[in-house]
């Protein structure tokens, strides 16, 4: 009935020219969406990605599993010493977001274009 | 809620994660209909699943022979909605989460839903059935209100 999470990576530069990687996910993010979401951010060599953006332009439902999801990504992200902001949040999930206190850690922003040069 | 002029819509869901995106499409429609505007329906959306998901897997336990009831009542300047379970409900208010100690690993990252639906809705509250079943969380969002 959910419709399955899909992620892949793209790699960019930064403005500074610092490598950024790009986890662009695809369909609900729910419980359900473990591999796809932590599954994919664990796949990233932690040495040499210090910068990481997730792309959430394709995501239409994402239920408190979900942010749960984000919120151990980003956990694990902050021991690791890396930066993580989000971009292509709709205006609804942006103000959940924001309610349950996610942009204390990470960065939300329209585009990825806003994402990038922010870092 | 105005007692005159509703109309009543039910929805009777398996117990079974995913299936709350039949009540939010629900809700959503007949929201629609009432004239809310885009924002309202989605913050409705996010409290109906929500509200659906704790009645799946906390007070149904994932128990598939039950089923998760869900009505919904549109007066002329409000839609109520109840969400039906077999559990025996919840007694306490939600508390907001602490996304410091969720970080630190001082609370666990998940345990938000019912913090969202009385976030998002302008009332929410959790009743206990009799004899410990049929419990429900019944929501109201009202035409002409803003979740900050």
């Amino acid at each position: 009935m959910q419709s399955e999470t899909k992620s892949r990576v793209d790699q960019l530069k930064s403005p500074q020219g610092d490598p950024v990687a790009v986890l662009r996910f695809e369909g609900d993010i729910a419980s359900t969406s473990k591999d796809a979401v932590i599954g994919a951010y664990q796949a990233l060599p932690k040495d040499s990605t210090k910068l990481i953006l997730l792309d959430f332009t394709g995501v239409d439902y994402i239920n408190s599993s979900g942010i749960a999801l984000v919120i151990q990504l980003l956990i694990e992200a902050s021991n690791s010493g890396q930066k993580v902001s989000a971009f292509g949040l709709s205006a609804h999930f942006t103000k959940v977001f924001t309610m349950v206190g996610i942009t204390k850690y990470a960065g939300l922003y329209s585009t990825q274009a806003e994402a990038l040069a922010a870092l | 809620m105005s007692e005159s002029k509703t109309t009543t819509v039910e929805v009777r869901l398996p117990t079974r994660l995913g299936y709350e995106k039949v009540a939010m499409s629900t809700a959503a429609s007949v929201a629609k209909l009432m004239g809310f505007p885009e924002d309202r329906v989605e913050d409705l959306k996010t409290a109906v699943a929500e509200a659906c998901i704790n009645a799946i897997e906390h007070g149904n336990r994932l128990n598939e022979k039950l089923s998760v009831g869900v009505v919904l009542r549109a007066g002329g300047d409000a839609l109520e909605v109840k969400v039906i379970d077999d559990g025996k409900g919840i007694g306490r208010h939600p508390a907001k989460p602490d996304i410091d100690r969720k970080m630190h690993g001082e609370e666990d990252p998940r345990g938000m839903g019912m913090f969202l639906i009385q976030a998002l809705v302008d009332e929410a509250e959790w009743v206990q059935g009799s004899e410990g079943n049929s419990s429900y969380v019944r929501l109201v969002i009202k035409l002409g209100k803003e979740v900050a």
